[in-house]
């Protein structure tokens, strides 16, 4: 048996932004298991709803994450929402359900140029990048903010978005989207990068499955779970079908990502001509009242937020299962057998956000 | 599934031939959008020093003061989220779409408020009724903690 060595990785790692710290146990340069170890910034979000009011709070909770951020807070002022029984506009849930759509667009065109830097191609990720900022310009054009949106809030949305405007979203997007197949194209075909994610940290369907993988990490496996098909916000009105590929390596993971970017374009073609007339909020009357899970699809899969009301303005508990904490066992798993150079790519490809992971 | 050849290259050479994608930036700037959410700003005429704002602000960037008159704004600690302006009673606070200035020291913007509280009114008498006689003199007394010290002083005096 060859000699056995622990190689620490992170939480400062050059190819790595994110603060996650692993221990490898490696062998003759395959690694044998790897120990994670978290808490380098826990920021005790969840504790702040007994100092800040219901209402106020859904400022934070859109921050427990620069990149998902709407959806985050989102997903509060909803749980919130059905604790007190409100039912919101119309106009609210379709404009939601857009905002929810451009971010995971922005979320997955960042991780597709951050993949290219984690396999060197500098190039492409630049060209990932520079498309983004196409989907960032709507973005800041309807909310307000490129990253935090701003517009959610307990009762509807914060800010409505001009017809006019709305009009012309569509032609914008579609300008992105032409773009963006030459670059995805890249990923599709090009062989050096088909080197690097073919048939690297691969994960069978039953391991997924029992591990509680979440969102394309668990699509790429071959499980068909997709919390939108809940029918939250507007997604009961419109056709959204899980994307699924079964060979459970990174390479099916990029390619469910990608494919998922172009199904969030034809979902905003459903949405954007449908939104209706009318207001945008509710005045919000009462504290709420009881608990409630509340499960929603964010870019990096399934989201859980659990909000518990006394009656006051302040809540009692708030919890978030975000999606990086729920794919860590699967990727201590992938890692397992895999090549040391490989492990920023097998890291990288459950699109980790140790931040809101830690909350 | 085939892999192609030089799908990379027509990305890198399309990237040769555009224009740069980002602007040289103190020379230019991006063009900023109506909703963008920059910096607040406020008119001070309006503002009545009603403590609303520096209350609800979620990470306390806003200080008012009333004794000094001053609204105060740390610009770091500010985080766009427009809550002010939506809580603003008399609809001083703005949000503008510019960004503000970097800056290479922290620094407080204040603003003086040029606002005079409502002279107090005088008190009407209460339960005596023959004192009320040297009540006409009142608007020249102003200030307000003192002027009802004088009444309580007054008042048994005669």
């Amino acid at each position: 048996m060859a000699n056995r060595t622990v190689i620490p990785f992170g939480p400062q790692h050059p190819v790595l932004p994110e603060p996650i710290h692993l221990d490898l146990v490696i062998e003759d340069e395959h690694v044998v298991e790897a120990i994670p170890s978290f808490g380098f910034i826990h920021r005790g979000l969840e504790k702040l709803v007994e100092k800040k009011d219901f209402t106020e709070f859904a400022f934070i909770a859109e921050r427990i994450c620069g990149i998902c951020s709407y959806i985050h807070g989102m997903g509060y002022c909803q749980a919130v929402e059905t604790v007190m029984g409100i039912e919101i506009p119309e106009r609210a849930k379709w404009l939601r359900t857009m905002w929810s759509e451009l971010s995971r667009i922005h979320s997955h065109m960042m991780w597709l140029g951050l993949l290219a830097d984690a396999f060197g191609f500098e190039n492409l990720f630049m060209a990932c990048w520079r498309l983004r900022e196409g989907i960032l310009d709507v973005i800041e054009e309807t909310s307000g903010g490129r990253v935090i949106f701003g517009a959610a809030k307990v009762g509807g949305c914060r800010r409505d978005v001009p017809d006019d405007l709305l009009a012309r979203i569509p032609a914008q997007l579609k300008a992105v989207e032409d773009e963006l197949r030459a670059v995805t194209n890249v990923f599709r075909d090009d062989f050096s990068v088909r080197q690097r994610l073919c048939g690297v940290g691969q994960l069978s369907k039953q391991d997924a499955y029992d591990l509680g993988a979440v969102g394309p990490m668990l699509r790429a496996s071959g499980v068909a779970l997709d919390s939108r098909l809940d029918g939250y916000a507007a997604y009961d009105k419109i056709q959204v079908e899980p994307i699924v590929e079964t060979a459970g390596d990174c390479w099916a993971r990029t390619m469910v990502r990608i494919r998922e970017i172009y199904q969030s374009f034809e979902i905003l073609r459903q949405v954007i001509p449908n939104v209706p007339p009318g207001p945008v909020d509710m005045k919000i009357t009462g504290s709420p009242k009881g608990e409630f899970f509340a499960r929603l699809e964010q870019p990096r899969g399934e989201v859980i937020y659990y909000v518990k009301g006394n009656g006051t303005k302040f809540l009692d508990r708030f919890r978030v299962r975000t999606p990086t904490f729920a794919n860590i066992p699967p990727l201590l798993k992938m890692l397992q057998g895999c090549q040391l150079a490989d492990v920023p790519v097998i890291v990288l490809t459950i699109d980790p956000c140790i931040s809101c992971a830690e909350r | 599934m085939k892999q192609k050849p030089l799908t990379m290259t027509r990305v890198a050479l399309g990237s040769l031939l555009r224009r740069p994608a980002t602007v040289p930036y103190p020379a230019e700037r991006k063009p900023v959008y109506i909703a963008t959410r920059g910096h607040i700003s406020i008119e001070e005429e309006k503002c009545n020093l009603c403590l609303i704002c520096d209350k609800r602000c979620p990470t306390g960037a806003i200080r008012v003061d009333r004794t000094g008159k001053t609204w105060a704004i740390d610009r770091l600690r500010c985080i766009q989220c427009n809550h002010c302006v939506d809580v603003c009673p008399r609809k001083c606070l703005a949000m503008e779409n510019s960004y503000t200035t970097p800056m290479q020291m922290k620094r407080i913007d204040v603003v003086p408020v040029p606002f005079t509280p409502p002279q107090p009114k005088p008190k009407p008498p209460t339960p005596a009724a023959p004192p009320p006689s040297d009540l006409p003199s009142k608007p020249a007394e102003p200030a307000s903690g003192d002027g009802s010290h004088d009444h309580t002083t007054n008042s048994p005096t005669d």
